[in-house]
């Protein structure tokens, strides 16, 4: 439970509405305003240490008022899309990963759900409880990165060490399962790539058990901070029929008083069956995003704790679904088997095919509705991939919320829609 | 169901769960306009053009079909796939609607384009719509009449062609600073 009592602003919540217009994305100086001779236009990134990655954004100054602004993106296109095209299934699971490097967990998993929803493949209990579990340990991480990073930037570094000294831990728990520290490519389609090790349940708890106290400690740090109070509050005010209007998702729109959560609202693996609530703040402004996120953390720490309870009854149980036609027989039986052998060799070499179909998948990801669309034609290869990257829609805020703001507190806005430039430019 | 009193509706589907409503591309405003306004589609979710271009044509995917697929009585057509359905045009453009609401409900909003077909933009009706055309324009090459900042936005701006389209050349691309320039 928190210790922090809930925030003292009795600020009235913000319900205007501020899209600019005709372009919902760029914020337009204008006209008097250029005329005065006074508007100095400053480029912004792309290289720069507060953009979280290669954002460039094209900002007009009257002083310290931010008159007009414009995102430009793309720095890290990397065509994600496409190269899957080219790929068998079963190779395409390592591209997500890397499209959003920071919740890789999460966007291995979409992908992986979209590919069984087209296969209506069953899905072992252990494997669900697993995969729960390890999304939810990787929404810790990427919510830590978030602190860190936005914390960091507007000047409170000593948050950064602590945020990214509970990341580690989560990153040993990661290696301790999967062999990798990130881009684990842990999910098959059909379940887990491997038995979870015996090892890793009680060194799980015992993050469990250290975790609300580090979030205690960081919440001690900034909740009530002065300095943070007011470099955050009544910043970057995003209404709720704005934000919906904007497609804004995740803890963003749960900052503006939208009560939305896709792991409630249309449960998908294990989260019907594990209790938690989803934060949600009214006022629409950076704290308020701050405030969501440390919440989410207690959540997901909650949720792993039931996973535990879960799986640790789960000793001995099958990891992966029973069907040769899609998933590699186990090692042993290749020495033995012939007809094991074939089913190896073809996958490995030919992959295996998924049924003629389209299909979108959504989940709640740290940053938001994370969406997977696949369209097979029935081969080995996908013949479409899209992924609906929450970063990219999260971007598209940014005008939205800079107006009648100062240049100063655009890092701490643009820092708090959360985005990761992998993600957003793909 | 509801969805046929969608205006232009073509007709619509249902597959793993999921529900498609096909309509007509010169009534995608209205028929957008009425799922948000009627039945609460309130949420523009993802805009997905695909490009169908050689569709169940051999060597694109690496597989060979026949109509049938596999036939147990024929020799020789083990590991045949069927070849997946024709599709009406040679571009879908599909748009995932979400119901932010206490019933939560999807749909897929799907429109066919030939290739030089343009279609309207989907800002007045939700302003996200804004990067996700922007997006489907750099890639797809699809054109959304009337949207007001139609330009490039993942590829540099004098890209040539749309690199997601399936006739586009893989491996084509300059290659800058390669020592030939």
């Amino acid at each position: 439970m928190s210790t922090i009592a809930p925030t003292r602003s009795r600020r009235p919540i913000y319900q205007g509405t501020r899209i600019p217009s005709p372009i919902p994305t760029v914020l337009k100086t204008t006209d008097e305003l250029w005329a005065t001779g006074d508007v100095l236009t400053v480029n912004f990134g792309p290289n720069h240490p507060s953009t979280h990655g290669v954002l460039r954004l094209i900002v007009d100054l009257y002083g310290e008022d931010v008159t007009g602004l414009e995102a430009v993106i793309g720095y890290l296109h990397t065509g994600f899309e496409k190269t899957m095209e080219q790929k068998t299934w079963w190779k395409c699971i390592t591209y997500p990963e890397r499209i959003d490097y920071v919740s890789f967990q999460n966007n291995e998993y979409v992908f992986v759900a979209a590919v069984e929803r087209l296969l209506e493949l069953e899905i072992p209990p252990k494997a669900i409880w697993m995969r729960t579990l390890l999304n939810e340990l990787n929404r810790i991480h990427s919510h830590l990165v978030w602190l860190g990073t936005s914390a960091l930037e507007l000047g409170a570094i000593s948050m950064f060490w602590y945020a990214f000294r509970e990341r580690d831990q989560i990153l040993d728990l990661s290696e301790l399962v999967t062999g990798y520290r990130m881009h684990t490519r842990y999910f098959q389609v059909g379940g887990l790539a491997e038995d979870i090790p015996r090892g890793f349940y009680p060194e799980a708890r015992k993050f469990c058990d250290w975790m609300p106290h580090a979030i205690d400690d960081y919440e001690t740090l900034l909740t009530r901070n002065k300095i943070w109070l007011e470099r955050t509050e009544g910043l970057g005010l995003l209404s709720a029929a704005d934000a919906i209007a904007l497609g804004q998702s995740g803890p963003v729109l749960r900052a503006s008083g939208v009560d939305w959560d896709l792991r409630k609202r249309q449960p998908y693996l294990a989260y019907h069956q594990v209790d938690f609530d989803v934060p949600v703040f009214p006022q629409g402004d950076v704290y308020a995003r701050y405030r969501v996120h440390m919440e989410e953390m207690r959540q997901s720490v909650r949720i792993v704790e039931q996973c535990l309870d879960r799986l640790e009854n789960m000793e001995g149980e099958p990891w992966i679904a029973d069907d040769r036609k899609v998933v590699l027989p186990p090692r042993h039986e290749l020495h033995t088997s012939m007809e094991s052998l074939i089913h190896h060799f073809k996958i490995v070499t030919e992959g295996f095919s998924v049924p003629e179909g389209e299909v979108y998948t959504a989940i709640e990801s740290p940053r938001g509705e994370l969406g997977c669309y696949v369209c097979s034609d029935g081969g080995p290869k996908p013949w479409r991939v899209k992924f609906r990257a929450p970063s990219y829609v999260a971007l598209q805020a940014t005008a939205t919320c800079m107006t009648d703001a100062l240049i100063a507190d655009m890092i701490a806005i643009v820092g708090s829609l959360d985005t990761v430039m992998g993600e957003v430019d793909r | 169901m509801s969805l046929d009193a969608t205006p232009g509706f073509v007709e619509s589907s249902q597959a793993h769960g999921e529900e498609t409503v096909v309509v007509d591309p010169s009534a995608l405003i209205e028929a957008a306009t009425f799922l948000r306004d009627e039945e609460g589609f309130n949420f523009l979710s993802d805009i997905t053009p695909v490009d169908y271009l050689t569709w169940g044509e051999r060597s694109v995917s690496g597989y060979i079909g026949t109509t049938g697929g596999r036939d147990l009585n024929t020799p020789m057509t083990q590991g045949y796939q069927a070849v997946p359905a024709a599709k009406p045009k040679r571009f879908a453009v599909n748009y995932h609607l979400l119901s932010i609401s206490d019933e939560p409900r999807r749909v897929r909003l799907q429109v066919w384009l030939e290739d030089d077909e343009a279609v309207d933009t989907m800002i007045p009706v939700w302003p996200t719509a804004d990067w996700h055309e922007r997006e489907a324009w750099d890639l797809m090459g699809i054109r959304f009449e009337g949207h007001p900042n139609l330009k490039r936005i993942l590829l540099d701006d004098d890209w040539e062609g749309h690199p997601l389209r399936k006739d586009y050349p893989l491996g084509g691309e300059p290659v800058r600073f390669s020592g030939e320039e």
